[in-house]
């Protein structure tokens, strides 16, 4: 069914969706541009830190190890991006700490699940249950950042009405990540580095017969994807909040899971996910401003979680994970 | 294999956390001795800190039982916290709104109630997995996440004494109480009581051996004719009764009334607990009193030894990596056993 009717049909429901969700945001957005660009520009900055999360999770489940460990991984970069930047007084020094740090995670993830060969969703809660220990007892209060990462305007694509708002105008990790999403897309599918990846998460030992070694693999890409789980972190304490708190990502890796799932296991897809899932974030800060349900905060409060559990509910099942996730590589 | 052998392991990675952190403790500038000898005087010197030991202990055994439980079936519920939760808010809900009531009809009940509303918590996950497949790892933890909005809800918008400015219920009726006899809580022989019970359901029952049987080999379980997606959902729901009881059993016998935040953290603590006892029901108690005498000295640590108090979670998660991952011990110990819990293996699929 190539018609145009055809296609109807067949997307009908996401078409339902779309209507749906641009309804319901003029509606909050009280049908006027400002407030509707700020639900925009706000659901974009709430995804960057999900979408980053989940490309971690892609990068692992693809070559297949299960990473429950993202929320840990980001918040240990988040820390360890505090720590740094307003230790050494330069933004720049703690994104690159985040990063390193959460490259380290994915090394010890990888220590513990493709060396050790240990339990991958017992390894992943152990780096969760760390990084809650770790930051909380070297976490020291009276720290201060030398400001948040500064919002850069792109030129003239800044002017363009809405769309120049929500997309170019944004601090430096948001426009990495957006990039992040395409070149992630370009490497898993088209280039002979995603090909070994995506084999070795498919049919290790088919992988390993071809001369490509299981265990290089899922330690290159763990370590990449900790570095990206990193660069969440460092979005979350050093550009979104520019402070850090204890246990502030909140859940956010766990969500990031279940985008990447929504996703199918897809940068392109996780993308579209986050969007989803910032949308529930923004409009709850919409909701505050429109004083609806101030009363019962906290029903709005679960909204997210609630989406991530209906998501999950409603679209797992139809997903089809790679086919040795989970399972340690026995050469023999 | 003797209980003594098996024992060795989680001794020894008990052993090895508690030298990481001495070397941590050392490092911040503080005296392991003094620290460690703190740990020991807070928790298990005279009857009061012993008392407060074993009360600490109580909610963490119900914790790790509702862990280790769904792991027999091959199940890892994180949503403990969130079960626990419910549990404690309804005991207490129970506890002061039902008046004129015996002590013999009225406590048991709030225990019951309590434990009835963890359990149905509980069996969401399992519902949700069984039928559509969803992963219980991420569902238990959004579960917590709405717990915690949902009590907060409640426990302000509906059971909240009027004037009351903090968010808790009222307190408790004498007679929903568990009492605690000298600076020994009942509590206490409550949750031994369920770990025996737990013991005797999975190793002598048919219920138990279909449990385990799916959580050896589910594909193998369903050719014998048990109905995996019935276990589930029960494992998931008793799972949750178990954790609530812990919830309810702090209401009922220790803090009086429901306070958010009193039992933050508890649910996973489970984990640690349920992975260190190597999902056996009955070492669940001893490792429930190791972490609870640690959670329940750490003030007299900082206060002894100038330690900062999270140095317990950072131990803990110590214990954790080095009971999760059995090959580091193996180095100190030859076992040939295989101890390793599984739970990897189902993700995404039924």
């Amino acid at each position: 069914m190539t018609t145009l009717a055809g296609r109807l049909v067949r997307y009908r429901w996401w078409l339902v969706v779309i209507i749906g969700i641009t309804a319901f945001t003029l509606f909050t957005g009280d049908f006027r541009l400002d407030p509707t660009t700020a639900i925009l520009a706000a659901t974009l900055r709430h995804s960057t830190p999900l979408v980053l999360g989940a490309m971690c999770g892609i990068l692992s489940e693809r070559s297949g190890v299960v990473n429950i460990g993202i929320e840990g991984q980001m918040l240990m970069s988040a820390f360890a991006g505090f720590m740094v930047a307003s230790g050494s007084q330069s933004l720049l020094m703690g994104v690159a700490a985040g990063i390193t740090v959460g490259a380290l995670m994915g090394a010890a993830l990888a220590g513990l699940s493709v060396t050790l060969k240990g339990d991958q969703i017992i390894a992943g809660t152990v780096l969760n249950i760390a990084a809650v220990g770790l930051t909380s007892f070297f976490f020291t209060q009276g720290r201060s950042l030398p400001g948040k990462t500064p919002i850069i305007r792109l030129g003239p694509l800044a002017d363009l009405p809405v769309i120049g708002k929500v997309f170019f105008i944004n601090p430096p990790i948001t426009y990495v990540s957006l990039l992040l999403v395409v070149a992630l897309w370009y490497a898993l599918f088209r280039t002979t580095w995603g090909l070994h990846t995506r084999a070795v998460g498919e049919h290790p030992s088919a992988a390993e017969t071809v001369g490509i070694s299981v265990v290089r693999m899922r330690y290159l890409n763990l370590i990449l994807g900790g570095a990206i789980a990193g660069l969440a972190g460092a979005y979350l304490s050093l550009e979104a909040v520019g402070s850090f708190e204890r246990g502030m990502t909140n859940g956010k890796g766990f969500v990031a899971l279940a985008v990447m799932i929504f996703g199918r296991w897809n940068p392109v897809g996780a993308w579209g996910a986050a969007l989803l899932f910032g949308y529930t974030n923004a409009i709850q800060t919409q909701f505050q401003f429109r004083g609806w349900f101030t009363d019962h905060p906290q029903f709005v409060g679960m909204l997210p979680f609630i989406v991530t559990i209906i998501v999950l509910a409603g679209f797992v099942g139809r997903a089809r994970p790679p086919a040795s996730l989970g399972q340690p590589y026995d050469r023999e | 294999m003797s209980v003594l052998r098996s024992a060795l392991i989680p001794l020894i990675a008990v052993t090895l956390a508690l030298v990481v952190g001495a070397i941590l403790i050392a490092t911040s500038g503080s005296s392991p001795v003094e620290a460690y000898s703190a740990l020991i005087e807070g928790s298990f010197f005279g009857w009061e800190s012993f008392g407060t030991t074993l009360e600490k202990a109580t909610p963490l055994i119900m914790g790790g039982l509702a862990v280790a439980f769904a792991f027999k079936a091959g199940l890892f519920n994180i949503g403990g916290q969130g079960q626990l939760l419910f549990g404690a808010l309804i005991a207490g809900a129970v506890g002061y709104g039902f008046t004129g009531l015996p002590w013999i009809i009225h406590m048991p009940l709030a225990l019951l109630l309590g434990a009835v509303a963890g359990a149905a918590w509980g069996a969401i996950p399992g519902i949700l997995k069984a039928t559509r497949g969803a992963h219980e790892v991420i569902t238990t933890i959004m579960l917590n996440f709405v717990a915690a909005n949902m009590a907060e809800w409640l426990a302000t918008k509906v059971w909240r004494k009027e004037g009351d400015i903090l968010v808790r219920t009222p307190i408790i009726e004498d007679s929903a109480e568990i009492p605690t006899w000298g600076h020994v809580p009942l509590g206490f022989f409550i949750a031994v009581a369920f770990a025996l019970a737990i013991w005797f359901l999975l190793q002598r029952t048919t219920f138990g051996f279909e449990i385990r049987s799916v959580g050896l080999n589910p594909s193998a379980a369903g050719y014998a004719g048990i109905s995996v997606k019935r276990i589930i959902v029960l494992t998931m729901t008793i799972s949750g009764f178990l954790a609530a009881i812990g919830g309810s059993i702090e209401t009922l016998g220790i803090v009086g009334r429901y306070e958010p935040g009193v039992n933050a953290g508890l649910g996973f603590d489970g984990i640690t607990i349920a992975l260190l006892a190597r999902t056996h029901p009955i070492a669940v108690i001893p490792a429930a009193i190791l972490i609870a005498a640690m959670n329940a000295s750490a003030s007299l640590m900082q206060f002894k030894a100038g330690v900062a108090p999270e140095i317990v979670d950072v131990i803990e998660a110590l214990i954790l990596l080095f009971v999760a991952t059995p090959i580091i011990v193996r180095w100190f110990v030859k076992s040939r056993q295989d101890d390793g819990v599984s739970v990897g293996a189902t993700w995404g699929s039924t």
